[in-house]
């Protein structure tokens, strides 16, 4: 990486992490005309934005906290235009499709749960939470391959996907282009507050800068307390599979299924407390695979070429964790859960926060006091 | 969750895990010996309890050896199962395998590893063509079926098992227009040091001598020191002239089949997966799984011998798998320390004469540059079709290692799950960010390390 | 069905010869052979083309590595042909790019 040679080593801004959250941030804060850099690890790390689902998801989110529901939604709503945005930037389409989504259930009590939380979602939002209950029939007028299995569905309109890895990878091109730096100098060893700024210490060298964000997902805990902030974030794993190519068949994600721009299919995930390891086991996979094709027999027959876990950054209550430090000024706290979905509020709202101190939106309920 | 108990589960019914079943149950213990081919003999002896062509002579005494081998797989405590596709192998010796049948469960006080090698990726402009196939497929079709690659044919590479397919095919009545030796001027030079060691196996030597003497009485015409190896494509796409340059020419020859050949490497899916360390051989530019001397990795009771923790060739994996089965008799109380040392000295004897020649041969042989890290143009990942130019693109925009590029490019995510390109992915990014193949790394290998229906994964959720 | 190509047979051991059909032509191969063999015997090459950018493609390795030998057998798509024995009557066809869900039928492939 060049960065790491150059031999002045400041910036306006350093984001330490480069996954889906700081790179769509600091696409944000170039916006603002700060000259940005990204500190992240080198091959090997604990990455949730390689190991994904792709969801632009908004059914259910924030069912316990109307905050949150409303900056989902904000998000979905930007995403279009953080898409074209990258398109035009790096000639890279990340494949959004917003045309709503599914939530498949095998069990009538599921379905009825998740209509009455969507319900409760819908007067919490003043009426204006648009969501259907369907059953068996209404869900194969989506995706006629659903199997008899299926009890029903809960459907958005607003819910879509991407292609997380293009995603990702427009993401770092457009940040490239317009002068931001990336430097895999390995793990932030620490932060340290200056008079002005800080200074930041690397395996491969010292950065100094005016403002710090942490996005480092998993990391955030323990550099958080460096600059005078709680980051009580603890990893979750998804073990995802991935089927070999298809001709397109699936026209709408779902919750546990959805066909990739390039016609693999994906099929998630678990949600298991297991530490730090991102490894898979025979047992959750044969687990996913007996889910996925209950909802689709069809799927039966379909090869499964890959398969990987991933470490989810969590919270004890699932919601993002936004917060600027008081103690130490310019040092600011990102992190969150479902970074592909809040990926367009990141690079608009939230980055703009963090460039001028300034919000119109309610974050201080994301802040680490409520724990 | 049901599952078979053995003492012993062998990966692979090559030399090495024919020779291990073999010592295993002399020693009373159990044996599971699974290969996903349908018949025992691994690579080498591929087809050996019915070989297709009439003729002995055309594969060899060294392959009818096998036969041996296969023979004392009938045994009480020996159950083979051919047909059987290990694709997982988990924390408690629980291996996962696919067969016609579906997913079985299989679990084993010791397991093996035998999985032998695979011959390595060479990548070149048009190497993607019909028409162009390794030696060892052309080798395998010959064992197999009696079929000969389709005329005019041209092999190229370097290495002594390219001029052993190459005799086999011309005793088999097979016209070679050529034979393209790629070996660089010089290695013959970087190989004079490990002389000594060679001259430990002399009818080795004077096996490879005598291939040469064979082909050059049959006139087949060769050139040395090829470069700017290229299949060229007729409109079809498919291979009709090879391109290269040798003797200050460049030369255009037709032909319809191109056989091409750098090598053998280990075949290190499992080990990989199962998160072993492994080492860059710097002489056999592939990676090895650590091991100690009795095949035994850090992961207790898992053991690999054979091609698969490193090239020694099939009478060393033979010996190798006779050691793991006397340790794993050991292990398991059949053996004392002292009688398992003792019945070890013939099978490490021998080994050490196999393993005294290779830093010879890998010397010699070690593949030219261009095919380790080929040329902008050329595709590295034949699955996902990423070219060298693109890999190197995304070193430039800070990719560091071959999962970073992974994620990028898709390199190494298709059906091969990396066997065609992984060892080419990590020594371009080596090359191009200046640092040794170790610092770059490998990809991330999980299970299952070969497709399965989504079917039958989920039949094991029971 | 191009001709240069085909694989020629040498002189083999007794064997029994089974019929089966690449790409609706029967073809003589031997008991044992891969469907991948059967296809080079067949000439039947390029004998797939790729999902990504439909590049034709040949059996490249033939001992289960490399997945170019996919082929369409008996309707069931992307099957490794090199690591699938020949049985009497079998169909074999060209996998031509990116599979189907659903298990294809003859009448498919027309369209
Ligand atoms: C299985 C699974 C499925 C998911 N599905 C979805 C979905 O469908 N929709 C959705 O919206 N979200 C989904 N998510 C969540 C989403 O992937 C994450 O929210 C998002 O990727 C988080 O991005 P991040 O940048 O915060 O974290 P990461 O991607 O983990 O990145 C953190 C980065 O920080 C670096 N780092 C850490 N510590 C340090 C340090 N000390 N110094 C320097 N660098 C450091 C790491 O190397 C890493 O690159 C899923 C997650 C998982 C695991
Ligand atoms: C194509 C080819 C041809 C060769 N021909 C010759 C030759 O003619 N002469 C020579 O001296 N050397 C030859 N070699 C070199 C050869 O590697 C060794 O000489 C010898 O075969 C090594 O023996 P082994 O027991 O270690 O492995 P192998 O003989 O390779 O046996 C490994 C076995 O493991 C099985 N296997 C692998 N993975 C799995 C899995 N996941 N599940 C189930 N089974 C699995 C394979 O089907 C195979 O039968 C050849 C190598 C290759 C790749
Ligand atoms: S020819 Fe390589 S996998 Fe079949």
């Amino acid at each position: 990486m060049q960065a790491t040679h150059h031999s002045a080593r400041t910036a306006d801004l350093c984001l330490i992490g480069g996954g889906l959250v700081g790179l769509a941030t600091a696409l944000g804060l170039q916006r603002h005309g700060l000259n940005v850099t990204i500190l992240d690890e080198a091959d090997v790390a604990l990455r949730a934005s390689r190991g994904n689902f792709g969801l632009v998801w908004v059914q259910g989110k924030g069912d316990t906290l109307p905050e949150y529901a409303q900056i989902s939604r904000l998000s979905a709503r930007l995403w279009s235009d953080l898409a074209s945005r990258l398109r035009e930037d790096t000639g890279i389409d990340v494949e959004l499709q917003q045309r709503g989504g599914l939530y498949l259930s095998l069990t009538e009590q599921e379905v009825a749960d998740r209509e009455a939380m969507l319900l409760r979602m819908r007067e919490a939002a003043g009426g204006d939470y648009p969501f259907e209950r369907l059953d068996l029939q209404q869900v194969r007028d989506f995706i006629p391959e659903a199997g008899p299995e299926v009890a029903g569905a809960t459907w958005c309109p607003e819910d879509g996907h991407v292609n997380p890895l293009k995603l990702m990878r427009a993401l770092t091109e457009a940040f490239l282009k317009h002068g931001g730096q990336i430097a895999n100098s390995g793990r932030v060893e620490s932060i340290t507050p200056l008079a002005q700024g800080f200074k930041i210490q690397t395996p491969e060298g010292e950065w100094q800068c005016q403002k710090v964000v942490l996005s480092a997902g998993l990391g955030n805990r323990t550099l958080a307390p460096m600059v005078g902030l709680d980051a009580p974030v603890f990893p979750n794993r998804g073990q995802v599979l991935i089927a070999e190519r298809v001709r397109p068949f699936l026209h709408y994600p779902t919750g546990h299924v959805r066909q990739t721009g390039e016609g693999t299919i994906q099929v998630g995930d678990s949600k298991e407390d297991v530490g730090f390891d991102s490894g898979t086991t025979t047992e959750v996979m044969a687990q996913i695979a007996d889910r996925a094709t209950r909802m689709f027999p069809i799927l039966r027959g379909l090869r499964m070429v890959r398969a990987w876990g991933a470490l989810r950054i969590m919270t004890a209550d699932g919601y993002p964790l936004y917060q600027a430090s008081e103690q130490y000024p310019g040092a600011y706290l990102v992190t969150c859960h479902s970074g592909v979905t809040l990926g367009a509020f990141h690079a608009g709202p939230l980055a703009d926060w963090i460039a001028t101190d300034q919000t119109d939106l309610p974050l201080e309920v994301f802040n680490a006091q409520r724990f | 969750m049901n599952s078979d108990t053995y003492d012993l589960a062998i990966v692979g019914a090559g030399p090495a895990g024919m020779a291990a079943a073999r010592t295993a149950a002399a020693q009373d213990l159990s044996v599971v010996l699974l290969d996903e081919q349908p018949a025992p003999g691994g690579q080498i002896y591929r087809s050996i309890r019915r070989p297709a062509p009439e003729d002995r002579r055309i594969l060899g005494p060294d392959y009818y050896h096998g036969e041996t081998l296969v023979r004392d797989l009938d045994h009480s405590r020996i159950e083979y199962r051919p047909g059987t596709t290990v694709w997982a192998l988990d924390d408690d010796h629980t291996l996962c395998a696919s067969s016609p049948e579906g997913s079985t469960r299989i679990h084993a006080q010791r397991i093996l590893l035998a999985t032998g090698a695979q011959e390595r990726p060479v990548p070149f402009p048009g190497w993607t063509l019909p028409g162009v196939m390794t030696c060892g497929a052309a080798q395998i079709l010959l064992k197999s079926s009696g079929l000969v690659p389709s005329q005019p044919l041209v092999l190229a590479g370097s290495g002594p098992l390219l001029l052993l397919i190459a005799a086999q095919l011309h005793r088999a009545g097979v016209a070679i227009e050529a034979v393209l030796d790629t070996t660089p001027a010089g290695h013959q030079l970087d190989a004079l040091p490990h002389l000594p060691g060679a001259l430990r196996n002399l009818p080795l030597l004077w096996k490879g001598l005598g291939l040469l003497r064979e082909l050059k009485q049959a006139g087949i015409q060769r050139f040395a020191q090829v470069s700017d190896l290229r299949a060229l494509a007729n409109e079809e796409g498919r291979l009709h002239q090879v391109q290269f340059h040798a003797d200050n020419a460049t030369h255009r020859l037709p032909a319809q089949s191109l056989l091409v050949h750098q090598g053998v490497v280990p075949n290190v899916q499992l080990s990989r997966a199962l998160g072993l360390e492994h080492r860059w051989h710097e002489l056999q530019q592939c990676w090895h799984p650590v091991t100690n001397d009795w095949g035994e990795t850090s992961r207790e009771g898992v053991f690999i011998s054979g091609d698969s923790a490193g090239i020694a060739g099939a009478k060393a994996a033979e010996q190798a798998g006779t050691l793991v089965a006397l340790e794993v008799a050991r292990q398991l109380n059949r053996l004392s320390t002292t009688q398992r040392d003792e019945q070890a000295r013939p099978a490490l004897k021998d080994l050490a004469r196999e393993r005294a020649i290779r830093p010879f041969l890998d010397a010699l042989y070690q593949p030219a540059r261009s095919f380790l890290s080929p040329a902008d143009e050329t595709l590295v990942c034949r699955c996902e079709e990423v070219s060298a130019g693109e890999l190197r693109q995304m070193v430039d925009e800070g990719c560091r290692g071959p999962n970073q590029t992974k994620a990028f490019c898709r390199s190494g995510m298709g059906p091969c799950q990396g066997r065609l390109c992984g060892l080419t992915v990590s020594q371009v990014i080596a090359e191009r960010r200046g640092v040794p193949v170790d610092e770059v790394g490998y990809y991330q290998i999980r299970m299952p390390i070969k497709p399965l229906t989504l079917g039958e994964l989920a039949d094991l959720h029971k | 069905m191009p001709n240069a190509s085909e694989f020629p047979r040498i002189e083999t051991g007794a064997a029994e010869w089974v019929e089966v059909e690449v790409d609706g032509q029967p073809i003589q191969v031997r008991a044992g052979d891969s469907a991948a063999a059967a296809v080079l015997a067949a000439g039947l090459v390029p004998s797939r083309s790729t999902p990504v950018n439909n590049s034709p493609r040949a059996p490249y390795c033939m001992m289960g590595v490399c997945f170019e030998c996919l082929l369409e057998i008996d309707g069931t798509e992307n099957v490794q042909g090199c690591m699938t024995e020949v049985r009497p009557g079998m169909q074999i066809r060209r996998q031509q790019g990116a599979r189907h869900a659903e298990p294809v039928t003859h009448e498919d492939r027309q369209s």
